[in-house]
């Protein structure tokens, strides 16, 4: 099967995220994370729910883009205010796109800059970072993989907790802290590497070692075996253009 | 002599009622169900030193560039599909306002607590983030019940809060008939004084009808003020009535580049009062024609 874009690849490299999750809220902020939130709901892990991206729950994901004739099949209602009482329960995981992450899986989509009271550049804001990343899984979409979002140091303002010794906050450990999965433009990421040090869990075909090595700020658990995330399959591909009917996806690794 | 309470009022008669240097919470949420109206006519006002408490969008971005704020209390100010606002951007860049950043969970909770006559409300929120090192009076405490630290997210009393819905009555019942109210009841239990811009005006006998008057989110003690504004939330958007106006936003962010743009939208668009802004941005009927955004 070579019939497939590199964004193809990431996304059902990305659906693998919510494998085993069983019956939690899949949240994908951005066009690749929730194609692959839908295409795993869809294919590979039927009981996840997931939202309109507005105030229901859906019984099936809704493709992106304008919606032609269809109408979702709403559930439950899901306001932002029952969001919260779902994330301060557990069940979800979700996977969001950070601007900076650095070698504790701390992220940051708040502001860059050394100076917070007149930052470079202002971000978004820490959003729904700070509640997420300690209260249930959390992955991330990092479209272009380079030193400047993976950062030599700490992120400039720490808007997620990641498994960083120095800020573990008293009586926490590791455990109360679940980040998956990093999937980039590259490779797949994660923290299964001594003291949850950052890992390759495998590269896209045709990436090395050292292409994922020079474009990232600290040190990475490089395994002596790395296999190759694998091609989509026909079934999935075919899932993909139902689910993203305006290929919406074609740009969503800057291209 | 009258015997039912009246609350109808002015946007002009609702800001004038605000002090220098009070502490504002506005409803809605990034470019949806925002008072524009209202916040409109503070920008026209001689307010200024406003701490504002929102779920950001253009809102927070126009008061930011007409210099009403000294700080925001914010986890965003986004339009969403224009993913940064603007002008919230170019006052933060320039070190021109203070901010409270916090995570959208913490701000329902210190709303919550607000709206509970309460200080704090403890959450795990905020733990080993910046959140809790650029916002010192956010404290963490032990708990008396385990061995873990707690932030405390503080309540966040507003003064005064500034709300926009699809229809209320003149004794302030409100409906807000979108899928989502937001924390829109929370920013009405918090608040001093709850100043409600209406879409539609109506009669009490409306909300007889059960499945009317299931979509009141808080009640009519909670609402101060009713201004009967058609549009008001124009160029957000009021679901199911309109939807934010995507080319009316363009135009706002593409005046953020241009060197004098935030006063020349301020002439077209404010200093001319809501009868002629209504006219500019095209009349009622085309407002109301403004297609619901899909995500």
């Amino acid at each position: 099967m070579s019939n497939y874009r590199l964004v193809d690849l990431v996304i059902c490299a990305a659906a693998e995220a919510w494998h085993d999750d069983g019956e939690v809220l899949a949240t994908g902020i951005g066009v690749v994370p929730r194609l692959a939130a839908s295409l795993c709901m869809k294919a590979i892990n039927t009981d996840l729910m997931m939202t309109d991206s507005e105030a229901w729950l859906v019984s099936e994901p809704v493709p992106l883009g304008p919606r032609g004739g269809y109408q979702p099949r709403v559930e439950t209602w899901m306001g932002f205010s029952r969001i919260f009482d779902n994330v301060w329960g557990g069940r979800r995981h979700a996977m969001v796109g950070p601007t900076q992450v650095d070698r504790f899986g701390q992220a940051n989509i708040s502001c860059i800059g050394s100076d917070y009271r007149r930052p470079k550049a202002q971000m978004l804001g820490v959003r729904g970072f700070p509640g997420n990343s300690i209260n249930h899984a959390n992955s991330f979409f990092v479209p272009n993989h380079n030193s400047k979002v993976f950062v030599a140091g700490e992120v400039d303002m720490v808007a997620s907790i990641g498994y960083n010794p120095a800020r573990l906050p008293k009586g926490y450990t590791f455990a109360d802290i679940d980040i998956r999965r990093i999937i980039t433009n590259l490779c797949v990421l994660d923290f299964e590497g001594p003291d949850r040090q950052i890992r390759i869990r495998s590269l896209h075909p045709g990436v090395s070692v050292a292409d994922v090595v020079s474009n990232t700020g600290f040190p990475l658990c490089v395994p002596e075996n790395i296999p190759v995330t694998p091609e989509p399959s026909k079934a999935q591909l075919d899932l993909l253009a139902v689910l993203d009917p305006r290929d919406l996806r074609a740009t969503a690794l800057g291209a | 002599m009258g015997l039912t309470m009246d609350k109808r009022t002015t946007a002009a008669q609702a800001i004038a009622g605000l002090q220098d240097g009070m502490t504002i919470g506005i409803g809605g949420w990034g470019p949806r169900r925002k008072p524009m109206a209202l916040v409109r006519e503070l920008l026209r006002s001689k307010l200024k030193d406003l701490t504002i408490v929102a779920y950001g969008g253009a809102d927070v971005g126009m008061l930011c560039a007409a210099g009403k704020v000294r700080k925001v209390v914010f986890a965003f100010v986004s339009l969403d599909f224009i993913p940064l606002e603007p002008y919230f951007r170019a006052a933060r860049q320039n070190g021109a306002i203070d901010v409270m950043e916090i995570d959208e969970g913490m701000f329902l909770l210190g709303l919550k607590a607000a709206a509970m006559r309460i200080p704090f409300i403890p959450t795990r929120i905020g733990l080993g983030t910046d959140v809790l090192r650029h916002s010192p009076a956010i404290k963490v405490i032990d708990s008396p019940y385990d061995d873990k630290a707690w932030v405390a997210m503080p309540a966040l009393p507003l003064d005064a809060a500034l709300l926009h819905v699809d229809r209320a009555d003149a004794r302030g019942v409100c409906q807000i008939c979108g899928p989502d109210h937001y924390m829109d009841d929370l920013f009405a239990r918090a608040a001093g004084k709850v100043f409600v811009s209406c879409d539609e005006l109506v009669d009490t006998e409306f909300f007889a009808d059960p499945v009317q008057a299931r979509q009141v989110f808080w009640e009519r003690a909670q609402t101060t003020g009713v201004i009967h504004i058609p549009g008001g939330a124009h160029p957000s958007s009021c679901a199911p009535l309109y939807g934010f106006d995507a080319k009316h936003f363009k135009e706002y962010a593409a005046s953020a580049k241009e060197a004098g743009g935030w006063s020349q939208y301020f002439d077209r668009y404010v200093a001319c009062g809501e009868e002629e802004y209504l006219n500019r941005v095209g009349g009622l009927a085309a407002i109301r024609q403004l297609p619901l955004p899909v995500f």
